[in-house]
């Protein structure tokens, strides 16, 4: 076994984020701080009278820091606050390490009006600029390649939130290369065992802020799945005394029943292209695979096995359908090309692999490996096929990707309760996700909205 | 107090003086008869009072009901570690269930399928409907017909014990048998 555990230097970093108040999850991160880019989100200069309620700045900072990728400075570790990329002490900044620098004004510029200014600085290109001065209009200044970003743009005071996930956006895909992910939603479902209706569908902010609860039900919700616009979400209910397959827009709340043969209907998961769901039937005796084309509910049937075949998840390009089987005896990964029906195993390490679901770029392949008896999430190169064990818990399931790839939301234990939890794709930064109340199960990050 | 007690005495030998009166046309001898009752009166009195009621006539549909009321008691039938397989001692409760379907073929069961928390929760459902699929069998080969029995696979969803133990998640692993 090749399996990479990451448990050799496990720091507890135990965190205690200035989390808002809305959160109905609170994010605590848990190891990786340490492997992070210094970055210093400077508090925003304020000019006005009203405050806005929420604090930019700490929005772009819990971003930034929950994406494993960089590590904001504390605000007593800042050598100066400034907020204009012409007042910057570059050689202190440099001198407490800090690397990149983010700054800004929000200016009140009408009732609920508010204007927000940042800059992203580079703070070494900065250092050395200042020996590379040039002549302009007979002044001296300094050469301007240091400012990465420079945007101005006016907002109303509830979207503060947004504005600062936007930012962070900006910040990280200038910095990384990789496109922001802060603006994406998470749906999952809830269970507060003692409540009138135990079960609910809750969609939220990808950090847990501006939860909705999108349906409540005396019966257990299953594998919430967006559909690729983010519109939608086809899930499982047991409303009817039987699984269902039911698809409900998100912002009508109208809903439809997609499936409802005799045994079960699960794991829906909507197509690349949103015209097709691959789901779970028993109706011909055992679990398969089908395909249905939504428009016209017409079913074709990928799988033929009297073994249990089950968790459907399209490869990128909608041309391969993987799933989990125990046609070898325990449950593996296999693959199935849709044009040429070919079908081949994919997993061959540890007890069980379950769950396989594609990353972005399709090169990889993440799902929860069994070893040893514990359930883990594991992430494996489709070339090489080398497996690499992401988390150090043991009852993990459920794994779904951020759109750009860069972190796994999933379900697992925490004490006696099952709470979510993210980690990295290099799994270096893991941290987790509480509810307030109950336990949360089934995560499903969305797509790019 | 003694007014009271020989008050009770007459209620009770009254209406068996009635009943013997109106059997003077029987085979026995009245004088018999009063003898009889005058014994068992003076019987009555001798122990206090003995009050007893009838058995009321049970009906078809109370003693259907009755006979599902204690198959509800036994209705659980546990399994092994991603297993569907029926162990040996829950034979005789399925014998139960099995003789009262095939007696009661209006009767409809829904067999429900459960597994543990551990694994993912479509594996678990499959896994669960295995086992509700294996008490359909059992219960088929016993003679009742499949049109009485549904079955639902709820996986790791409805777990009855949250402890995340070894004995929790042996109470979790169940095929459950619902009227």
């Amino acid at each position: 076994m090749r399996t990479f555990i990451q448990a050799s230097f496990v720091l507890l970093l135990l965190l205690s984020l200035n989390v808002q108040a809305r959160s109905a999850l609170e994010i605590v991160i848990t190891e990786g701080i340490d492997s992070a880019r210094p970055i210093a989100v400077v508090p925003f200069r304020f000019e006005g009278v009203n405050r806005p309620t929420e604090t930019i700045t700490e929005v772009i900072a819990a971003d930034l820091m929950r994406s494993g990728q960089f590590n904001p400075i504390p605000t007593v570790r800042m050598p100066q606050q400034p907020h204009r990329a012409s007042d910057v002490d570059y050689a202190a900044w440099a001198k407490e390490g800090v690397e990149h620098l983010v700054i800004g004004t929000i200016r009140e510029a009408g009732p609920d009006r508010y204007t927000v200014s940042f800059e992203l600085i580079d703070v070494v290109r900065g250092n050395a600029g200042l020996s590379r001065q040039m002549l302009n209009q007979g002044q001296l200044v300094q050469s301007q390649e240091h400012v990465l970003e420079a945007r101005e743009t006016t907002i109303s005071g509830n979207q503060v939130r947004q504005f600062g996930h936007r930012i962070s956006d900006i910040v990280y895909e200038r910095l990384t290369g990789t496109r922001g992910a802060f603006l994406t939603k998470i749906a999952y479902v809830l269970v507060q065992r003692n409540a009138e209706f135990p079960f609910q569908l809750a969609v939220a902010d990808y950090d847990g802020a501006n939860q909705q609860i999108l349906l409540r039900s005396r019966e257990p919700l299953m594998s919430p799945s967006w559909s690729p616009d983010g519109t939608k979400l086809a899930y499982v209910t047991f409303e009817q005394r039987q699984a269902q397959i039911v698809i409900q827009d998100i912002y009508t709340g109208r809903r439809s029943v997609l499936s409802s043969t005799p045994g079960i209907n699960g794991a829906p998961t909507w197509s690349p292209d949103g015209r097709k769901m691959a789901m779970v039937l028993s109706k011909d005796g055992n679990p398969e695979i089908y395909v249905m084309d939504i428009a016209s509910r017409e079913l074709t049937r990928i799988t033929n096995h009297r073994a249990i075949d089950t968790e459907p998840a399209w490869s990128p390009d909608g041309r391969e359908i993987i799933f989990s089987s125990e046609r070898g005896g325990n449950p593996q990964l296999y693959s199935v090309n849709l044009q040429t029906g070919t079908t081949r195993r994919l997993t061959f390490e540890g007890e069980m692999n379950l769950s396989g679901t594609f990353t972005p770029d399709g090169q990889s392949i993440v799902m929860v490996n069994r070893t040893r008896g514990r359930y883990q999430i594991a992430r494996m190169d489709r070339q090489t096929r080398f497996m690499q064990v992401l988390t150090t818990t043991s009852l993990d399931e459920s794994p779904s990707i951020a759109p750009n790839g860069s972190m796994v939301i999933y379900s697992t234990m925490h004490g006696s309760k099952q709470v979510l939890a993210l980690v990295s794709m290099d799994g270096r930064f893991k941290a987790r996700l509480p509810a307030a109340e109950g336990e949360v199960k089934s995560p499903a990050w969305s797509p790019f909205l | 107090m003694n007014v009271h007690h020989a008050l009770k005495g007459i209620l009770i030998a009254l209406p068996i003086l009635t009943l013997a009166a109106c059997s003077s046309t029987s085979q026995t001898s009245v004088s018999d008869a009063e003898a009889e009752a005058a014994r068992r009166a003076q019987m009555e009195r001798d122990a206090a009072v003995q009050v007893e009621r009838a058995d009321q006539a049970v009906t078809p549909a109370e003693r259907v009901r009755q006979q599902m009321e204690a198959l509800r008691q036994e209705n659980v039938i546990y399994f092994d570690f991603d297993r569907s397989t029926i162990r040996q001692e829950f034979v005789e409760s399925l014998r139960a269930h099995g003789e009262f379907l095939r007696t009661n073929p209006s009767v409809r069961v829904t067999i429900e399928g459960h597994t543990d928390e551990r694994g993912t929760p479509e594996y678990n459902i499959a896994l669960g409907e295995r086992r509700a699929q294996a008490v359909v069998q059992y219960l088929q080969n016993l003679g009742v017909p499949a049109n009485q029995m549904r079955t639902v696979s709820y996986g790791e969803e409805r777990p009855v014990d949250m402890s995340r133990t070894e004995a929790g998640f042996a109470k979790n692993r169940r095929a459950v048998l619902v009227y």
